[in-house]
């Protein structure tokens, strides 16, 4: 088992190397002299001497690559020069709503879309069946915003009952925390309930026609833990799948949701970041949110040894 | 008729999305004359109308012209109805392109990796990495590098596709290499290029379809999250996504500026993607299970 932790491990490293080559050399691929790039329209010509000295512009693109390399092995992401800030500071302050709100979404969503899923495949073809699998092609063709939209105007504009926009950190109160996140939560989490229900729907249907169902249902035991207790546990590990494929749409969902409800986390920032032209910004939250969807898919991967006993590496 | 083609158009769910297909088709080619006026003239008098508000607009010739603006006007005095109306081009051409674009440079990619060994450890690698890069973000960064015009909107929405499609190739040239069509084909010394253009590339053309039309679905949708964001096309330009965007500033007043393009923008992509659900249905039962 150590083996297989170990050589999955190793098996990120080419990931992770081709994200960086790619995030390098679009920059440098950029059009123009990419230290003008870097230092922003403000920047004068000291600023793009002292710029192109530190990523090495006037070596050649190897040296530089080994320089930026270097830098990120130390966890230096660059600097931006819109903030004055190095990266990797700029995006541990916020990356907080974003856990929030990643976080909330993932949970929400299962605890939706795995129920609705597991009693789908039990009568497929039944009114919940068609309802979910009409659900889930609509959730699929309407963007993130609008159902944000479609939730704030009710919810927020008309009965009041929920803040339109911002974020409160859980230090100044669990309550407003959620409050202000109940509504990005279910928001994002509709595209994530469509997919998760899906999979969970076929997934469990397939292992409702098993025989170990059909021994167990013979032997007595009750509707709900035949679905619950045999065949969601087997249907797990196409389920726990899809979580993790999921979270590269989760944090593209993010940047959207961040943006409609004004919460300052890393979706935003991305925003700002382009709409600034802050390049070493941009550049840092794309290698840190890559980063992030191969560390979950990776551990998505070590999780089906605990999922499922039958797998032995 | 041929018999797949009689099995697709009564197929339930193709013969419904071609239907609201071809509606928005019309309605994007004869957008100039669906009652529609310049999606770009400003009518400075009257900002952020509501629907169905008479005026008169001041031209820039110093004519002057009554006009009813059926969705009201946005935060510069244009016409959303025509904004609207006009976005069903671009959306469309986005959609098509991006679906193009990325099936051909996936197709190439894909027969160069499932051919040859040497050339499947590199690009896998690379799609690997590629895919780890959320499409989003990614195609947010290569418009910020690029600049935003419609080529390269549309590049940057394709590229992020790109690996899937390419996954997709590989895995179906890898089955197919060694069918004895393809073994006898090599046998005669058919060139490699004629083998994989003549008789490997036909028979992935299905599953390619299908793919295809997944990829213009989510590419409409990019493109409408793109430009509500601000990082898409120019705001200028009459798209679905710029609407909503310019509708965000008074959402609370006239919520119908964000809402209305939704009338269009989740009808084409329902339809996009029910096509594609019936034309996995029918050309190829077995794409679910080849998707992994």
């Amino acid at each position: 088992m150590l083996r297989f932790v170990f050589s999955r491990l190793v098996s990120t490293v080419p990931v992770l190397l081709v994200v960086s080559i790619t995030v390098f050399l679009v920059l440098r691929l950029a059009p123009g002299d990419p230290a003008a790039v870097i230092g922003g329209s403000n920047a004068t010509t000291e600023d793009i001497a002292a710029i192109r000295q530190s990523l090495g512009l006037d070596k050649s693109l190897l040296h530089q690559f080994l320089i930026f390399i270097g830098n990120l092995l130390q966890g230096d992401l660059g600097r931006s020069y819109y903030f004055n800030k190095p990266v990797a500071t700029l995006i541990a302050e916020r990356v907080g709503p974003t856990l929030s709100i990643a976080s909330g979404t993932m949970l929400f969503a299962v605890a939706v879309a795995v129920p609705m899923g597991t009693l789908a495949a039990w009568r497929i073809g039944g009114w919940l069946d068609r309802l979910l699998m009409g659900f889930s092609v609509l959730g699929f063709s309407v963007p993130v915003f609008v159902v944000a939209y479609l939730l704030i105007m009710p919810l927020s504009l008309k009965l009041r009952w929920l803040p339109v926009q911002g974020y409160v950190p859980p230090s100044d109160g669990l309550a407003a925390w959620a409050s202000h996140l109940v509504l990005p939560w279910i928001a994002l989490g509709t595209v994530y309930v469509a997919l998760l229900a899906r999979v969970t729907r076929a997934s469990v249907s397939e292992a409702l026609a098993e025989d170990y169902i059909r021994t167990a249902r013979a032997k007595g035991v009750s509707q709900t833990a035949v679905l619950f207790r045999h065949a969601l546990v087997n249907a797990a590990v196409p389920i726990v799948t899809v979580v993790g494929i999921g979270v590269a749409l989760l944090i593209g969902g993010v940047v959207v949701t961040e943006t409609v409800f004004a919460i300052p986390g890393l979706g935003s920032m991305t925003v700002e970041a382009v709409l600034n032209r802050d390049f070493p910004v941009i550049q840092g939250l794309v290698l840190f949110f890559a980063f992030a969807n191969v560390a979950i898919n990776l551990l998505v991967d070590l999780s089906y040894l605990a999922l499922d006993p039958r797998i032995r590496y | 008729m041929s018999p797949v083609l009689r099995k697709l158009l009564s197929h339930p769910s193709v013969s419904l999305s071609c239907a609201a297909l071809l509606v928005l088709l019309a309605i994007a080619v004869a957008a100039p004359w669906l009652h529609t006026i310049d999606p770009a003239a400003m009518d400075y008098m009257n900002v952020n109308q509501p629907p169905g508000t008479h005026a008169v607009a001041a031209l820039p010739d110093g004519s002057e012209q009554a006009r009813t603006y059926l969705l009201g006007t946005d935060t510069y005095g244009r016409d959303i109805y025509s904004r609207i109306v006009f976005g069903t081009r671009v959306s469309l051409m986005v959609g098509v392109v991006c679906a193009v674009v990325s099936l051909c440079l996936g197709c190439l990619l894909g027969m160069l990796a499932g051919y040859f060994r040497l050339a499947d450890m590199l690009l896998m690698r690379v799609m690997d990495g590629l895919m780890a890069i959320p499409a989003i973000l990614l195609a947010i960064t290569l418009v910020a590098v690029l600049g935003a015009s419609l080529p390269t909107v549309i590049v940057a929405i394709a590229i992020p596709e790109v690996p899937r499609v390419t996954r997709l190739v590989r895995s179906l040239v890898l089955t197919l290499r060694d069918e004895p069509f393809v073994e006898a084909a090599r046998s005669l010394a058919t060139p490699t290029s004629l083998i994989l253009l003549r008789h490997i590339l036909p028979n992935a053309v299905a599953p390619l379809i299908v793919q295809g039309t997944f990829i213009a679905a989510s590419a409409v949708l990019t493109e409408a999250v793109l430009s509500f964001l601000g990082l898409g096309l120019p705001p200028e330009v009459a798209t679905w996504g710029n609407v909503m965007a310019d509708g965000r500033v008074n959402f609370s007043e006239q919520p119908g500026h964000v809402l209305f393009p939704v009338l269009l923008l989740v009808p084409a992509v329902l339809a996009i993607n029910l096509l594609g659900d019936g034309l996995r249905d029918v050309l190829d039962p077995k794409f679910d299970r080849r998707k992994n």
